[in-house]
This record gives structure tokens, C-alpha cells and sequence, in this order.
């Protein structure tokens, strides 16, 4: 079905929006069910237009938690599947998110993040959504997610939220704003060929011998695709290595820990980051999204004034790379965390940084990047 | 000889016996869905039914088929997008009055709308069963209910008449006594190209019949045998149910209209690329006449 045409390499001029669709195409989507909502909408818009093109559904839900629902499903039907929202569709999709924690199905759900709360600046930047997108449904669970700070890291970063979400069974959350979804540069788009891709852990068990959540060794069960013969039953209530619901304790104690583990154990082959003269710095600049892009400047800024300054770039925030910020905490005076909220990710940096270094955070109520004086006065008193 | 009830194949026995109480109509409604399926020729390892929460919503969990009971009020979402990865699967949503009407309403309407290829199986027993006899979307004027103490003020909706104003193709109602006949309509609704709709009035002694002094599971049946009139093409704005009184029942809606699917297929030409042979309508057309009430 796929062909080589689906892929356009080469080099566009894309807006990070845009990266991002083509980036799930890449990845092998081909099922997107959205509502609209700024500063997203674009995300849907080239779908809409792209995924025919492709032999790919796109569909217009009347709402995010429909729309959330609808690439639950339709991952059982067999396909990689997106949505894309922002604020407060980000809200209502968190019902079913858990939904897809519960079951265990792959899929993506981009956030374009916007000023908050509420309807708040939806044509604005902000970063607020991060503690929700680790926390956002009810009960206890574990999530991945990425934030990407230009339209190439866009366009990457789907990709790889596809390949998170096949190879651990869970949804995967790309935390865009809208700087980074609306800025528009160059996206170098690879050959087909050269674009590595996860593909489904289907059963490697007749339909008799088939539980859907007996894991493999990696703690990861199996995925039967609904209509193969393989007759499964799937609920979002806990549920035993049959998928048959059983409500009790241990039904809860054994499920949910291995959901909780299976994220936890494999931590280190999920968690990513860049770092750039981390090693022997005083201050380290702990930043992610448009904001890790900001504190270029300020940091630029910094070492020509002689502090020895690195930058630790989140690309996956979720899970948190809590042994590395320990790590670094013990060899440096402070850290600094400018983010486009009032103190989200400079939390989990205080708390992994275990009083080791101190920790600045550099808020913003939204609306607007960071001033770079301000990222630098942090710098600054962090060095003192 | 160690024989099987005929049904036992489209059971997971394993989950046997299930939890809904003496006198419920839902096990009456599933029967007559393993009837109506066993009978419609539909291969089993094609067949999803998606359930949301509910008494009703436990239904996904008791089928022997590739069953997903999801959230409250999304079966419907979740089975449009099992749809449309793959509409050589033929999708059955199974559930409540609440949970598809109340918080799952906006699916409804939508769905229906774009005609989406599925068929919506309702059990309407006028409350929430599973949380102990609360009102709800249906539940009558007047009725008692743990959260209408005073009796219902508020106006029901229809369900037919809901749907068919949304656009479904095939909207028919029955009780859960008249067995015959809701398995004929099941049949007709599986194999109706398009949202089709199945409203079952059912009892549920155990909340909504108690409160309502409307005595014992039988007493009810024996109520739906006094009162029901069959109808068939009624005006879906003329059926709605009260306290007391008549249950208009039959097919009030069978229509020819082209599905979501359909029309991508028509908006895109030969520019789709998608799985669009097994969307062909079926050999043999269905009939779309309304049979006269003593059929």
C-alpha cells in the first residue's frame, strides 16, 4: 500500500505544524482524528489533505474526547494514529488517555501548547501543560513524552513518538507550543529507507494460546488487531492477564505495577537529552520546547562573560532523567529552568537535584518567549 | 454426551455467570444479539462490539468476538475509529440509555449524522442501573428514581426520534419480550449499510420497576404485553414513552443513504487509495419495505 512517494524527502520550508504531519505520515500514520482548536489546527488542515494521498483516514471528530476514542480504536483496527489539540482540548482528552494507558495502545497525541488557563491566549505560547501531561488522568500511571523546540525537532520527534508508543505499548505525548508549531524554517525530510521505524508487537501466539496481557520479558504484552481472529477482550477496568476484568487488589496490585514498571524499568532506553558543556559547568540551564531554544542567547551571553554554562535540552521530559540531574547536581553550583509557566519541570529538577545545587526557576505567565536578560540574571546569581 | 447450548459459541463461558439480576431484560437482549447474529451469516472473526460503562456496557465483556468495553459514554467514538481503520469489520456498539444518551449523546447525534456504517444496539431501562437507580435521559415525567425523589421534572428524549432526526438509516424499537421480532431487527440492522439503530425498552426491577411500584420482572413483561402497539413506520416525533400508558414499537425508520465512507469515497475519486472494495453493498439489497404490524 505504502509506496515511496508517501514520504516527501528532501527540503521544505515548513512550519513546525506542518513538520509534524508529515512527520506522522514518516512514521507510518494513517489514521488522524482531530477537532479544531489554535494554534494545532494546522496539524489537522495538512492531514486532511495529506492522509488520502496516502491511503490514510482523516476525520473531523465533534469533539477532542471523541477524537481521542476514535485513534484508540482505531489503533485496535490496525492502524498508527495521531491526534493533535492544544489547552483545552488537551483538558478533555485526558479521560481517555488513561483509557489508552489501561489498554495499552499505541498512539500519539500532539499538544500545541497555549497560554492558560482556560480559554486563556489561544493564538499565544505558553508552556503550562507539562505537569498535566504527566499527570492529567486520574489514577496512578506512567506516560513518555517529548518536546521539541524547532519544526526539524517537530518532525523528528513524531517520528520518534511513534516508535515510543509501538515499542512500549502506551500513548505517547509530543508537547509542542505554539512557537515551535507556528515558527516556520527548514525541514529536511529523509529518504523513506533511512527512517527507522517500530512496528507492532502483534501476537506470535496461535489465537488459542493468545492472552492480551501476558507480558514479554520487557514487561510489553502482545497487540492482537481487532478482525485476525484472535477474539480478544479489552477494558479499561482492571483487568487480569486475560484482559478479563477482575476487581480486586491484587488484580490492581499486579496490573498496574507492571504499567507503572514497564515505563520505570525501561527508563533508560526511553530517556533522551542533549547536552552541551554540561561537564565541568557551574550553572546548567535545564530547559525544553521553544524555551531550550531561548536560553541560546542568554547562555551565548553568560560565557562571554567567563561562567561556565551548559545547557541540558530535554527531548523526552517524560520520564524524567532523574539520575543524570543527580548526577550533574553533585558537580555544579545551580541549576536554571526557564519555562513558559510558574514552576512545572523546575520542580522535578529541585526535586532530583536533592539540595545538591540550587535551583532557579525563570517563570513566565505565557504569551510571549523569554526575555534573555532575565535568563541571564538567573545565570548569573546561579554562578554566585 | 457433553452437549452445548447452540449460543455457548458466541459466549466467553468463562465469564459466565454474569452479574445482572433476576428479572433484568439484558440477559433477554444479548440472546436475542447471538440469535440475530448467529442467523445473520456474519463471520464471527469480523465481528467488534464495543460497550461503554454500564449494566448494558457489560455486555462487550460476556461475547466470544473481538469485544472492547471502553469509557463511559465512548463506545461510539472508539467504534467509528475501529471503523474506519478497517471497515471490513462489522461494528456493534452495545450499551445503555445513559451511557450512549446522556454523556455519550454528542457521539450519538454525530455519529448518526455522518452515517457512519455501525449498528447501535440501546437497552433503555429509563435509569442507571449499575449505580443504584439514578434518572437519566429517558426516564419518564413524573417517574421516581434515587435522584428524582420528587418525581422526574425533566423531559426525556426519544430515542428514535433523536436518531432519526440525526440522520440514521434504520431506527426501530422493541421490548425485551417480544423476542421475535427484536431478532428479525437485529438481523436487519446488521446487515443495513449505514447507523442503524436498535432501542430495546427493558425492565429493571431490581431499581427503576421498584421505585416505581411497577412490581416484579414479570409483572413488567406482562405490562409490555398489555401496552405495547406495533407501529411500524410510525413518525419517530409520535413515540415517546410515558410513566404509563402505550409503547409504540416497530421499525419506524429504513432508509437509503449513503454512508461517510460512501461519500469520502465520492468526494476523493481515484485519488483514494484505501481499502474501498469491501465497501461495496451487498449482493442481495436488503428490503426497505415496512412490513405491515401483524408480520
Amino acid at each position: 500500500m505504502e509506496s515511496e512517494s508517501d514520504v516527501l524527502a528532501g527540503e521544505h520550508f515548513l512550519s513546525g505544524n506542518e513538520a509534524c504531519a508529515e512527520g506522522a505520515i514518516a512514521a507510518g500514520c494513517r489514521f488522524f482524528a482531530g477537532y479544531p482548536i489554535t494554534p494545532s489546527t494546522e496539524v489537522a488542515e495538512h492531514l486532511a489533505e495529506r492522509l488520502p494521498e496516502v491511503g490514510g483516514i482523516f476525520v473531523q471528530m465533534e469533539d477532542e474526547i471523541a477524537s481521542m476514542n476514535a485513534i484508540l480504536g482505531a489503533a485496535w483496527g490496525g492502524k498508527k494514529t495521531m491526534t493533535a489539540t492544544s489547552g483545552p482540548g488537551f483538558s478533555l482528552m485526558m479521560e481517555n488517555l488513561g483509557l489508552g494507558v489501561m489498554t495499552e495502545t499505541p498512539c500519539v497525541l500532539v499538544n500545541v501548547q497555549r497560554g492558560g488557563p482556560s480559554t486563556g491566549l489561544p493564538t499565544l505560547v505558553g508552556q503550562g501543560d507539562m505537569m498535566q501531561a504527566r499527570w492529567g488522568s486520574h489514577g496512578p500511571y506512567e506516560i513518555i513524552a517529548l518536546s521539541p523546540s524547532s519544526p526539524q525537532e517537530f518532525f523528528d520527534f513524531t517520528i520518534k513518538a511513534f516508535n515510543l508508543s509501538e515499542q512500549w505499548r502506551v500513548p505517547v505525548l509530543v508537547m509542542a507550543d505554539e512557537v515551535v508549531g507556528h515558527m516556520t524554517e527548514k525541514v529536511t525530510i529523509p529518504e523513506q529507507d533511512s527512517i527507522n521505524l517500530v512496528a507492532r508487537r502483534t501476537p506470535r501466539v496461535s489465537p488459542e494460546k493468545y492472552r492480551p496481557y501476558e507480558p514479554d520479558e520487557d514487561l510489553v504484552p502482545q497487540m492482537a488487531i481487532a478482525g485476525t481472529g484472535y477474539r480478544m477482550h479489552i477494558t479499561g477496568l482492571t483487568h487480569d492477564r486475560k484482559g478479563y476484568p477482575v476487581i480486586n487488589e491484587e488484580a490492581q496490585g499486579e496490573l498496574v505495577q507492571r504499567l507503572v514498571d514497564k515505563i520505570r524499568r525501561n527508563r533508560n532506553k526511553i530517556i533522551e537529552y542533549q547536552e552541551d558543556m554540561c561537564d565541568g559547568a557551574d550553572v546548567i540551564v535545564c530547559s525544553y520546547g521553544i524555551s531550550a531554544r531561548t536560553s541560546l542567547l542568554p547562555i551565548e551571553k553568560a560565557r562571554d562573560e567567563g561562567i561556565k554554562v551548559g545547557l541540558l535540552k530535554l527531548v523526552v521530559v517524560w520520564p524524567f532523567p532523574e539520575e543524570r540531574i543527580d548526577r550533574l547536581a553533585g558537580n555544579c553550583k545551580g541549576f536554571v529552568v526557564p519555562e513558559i509557566n510558574f514552576g512545572q519541570i523546575s520542580l522535578e529538577v529541585e526535586r532530583c537535584a536533592h539540595g545538591k545545587a540550587k535551583v532557579i526557576q525563570v517563570p513566565h505567565a505565557g504569551g510571549g518567549i523569554h526575555d534573555p536578560e532575565k535568563v541571564l540574571e538567573a545565570i548569573r546569581r546561579a554562578a554566585a | 454426551m457433553n452437549e452445548r447450548h447452540p449460543k455457548d459459541e458466541m459466549l466467553r463461558e468463562d465469564r459466565i455467570p454474569h452479574i445482572w439480576c433476576s428479572g433484568c431484560g439484558l440477559g433477554t437482549c444479548l440472546a436475542a444479539f447471538i440469535s440475530a447474529v448467529q442467523d445473520s451469516g456474519i463471520p464471527r472473526e469480523k465481528m467488534c462490539v464495543v460497550s461503554g460503562i454500564g449494566c448494558t456496557g457489560r455486555v462487550a465483556g460476556y461475547l466470544n468476538v473481538d469485544s472492547f468495553h471502553t469509557t463511559h459514554g465512548r463506545a461510539i467514538p472508539f467504534a467509528a475509529g475501529l471503523h474506519l481503520a478497517n471497515p471490513s469489520l462489522k461494528i456493534v456498539v452495545f450499551s445503555g440509555d445513559g451511557d450512549l444518551i446522556a454523556i455519550g449523546g454528542n457521539h450519538f447525534i454525530h455519529s448518526a449524522r455522518r452515517n457512519l456504517d455501525m449498528t447501535v444496539i440501546c437497552v433503555n431501562n429509563f435509569n442507571y442501573g449499575m449505580t443504584g437507580g439514578q434518572g437519566g435521559p429517558t426516564t419518564p415525567l413524573g417517574s421516581r428514581t434515587t435522584t428524582t425523589p420528587y418525581g422526574n421534572f425533566e423531559f426525556p428524549f426519544s430515542i428514535p426520534y433523536l436518531a432519526a432526526a440525526s440522520g440514521a438509516s434504520y431506527v426501530a424499537r422493541w421490548t425485551a419480550l417480544d423476542t421475535r421480532r427484536l431478532i428479525k431487527s437485529m438481523g436487519e440492522a446488521l446487515h443495513k449499510r449505514g447507523f442503524s439503530v436498535v432501542e430495546i425498552i427493558s425492565p429493571c426491577p431490581t431499581l427503576y420497576n421498584r421505585l416505581n411500584k411497577q412490581g416484579s420482572g414479570l409483572d413488567v413483561l406482562k405490562r409490555y404485553q398489555r401496552d405495547t402497539v406495533i407501529q411500524h413506520g410510525a413518525d419517530p416525533s409520535k413515540v415517546a414513552i410515558e410513566k404509563e400508558g402505550k409503547i409504540i414499537v416497530g421499525k419506524f425508520v429504513d432508509i437509503e443513504r449513503p454512508t461517510f465512507l460512501d461519500l469520502v469515497k465520492e468526494r476523493l475519486g481515484d485519488k483514494f487509495k484505501g481499502p474501498w472494495e469491501k465497501l461495496e453493498p451487498p449482493e442481495v439489497p436488503l428490503e426497505v419495505t415496512i412490513p405491515s404490524a401483524d408480520e
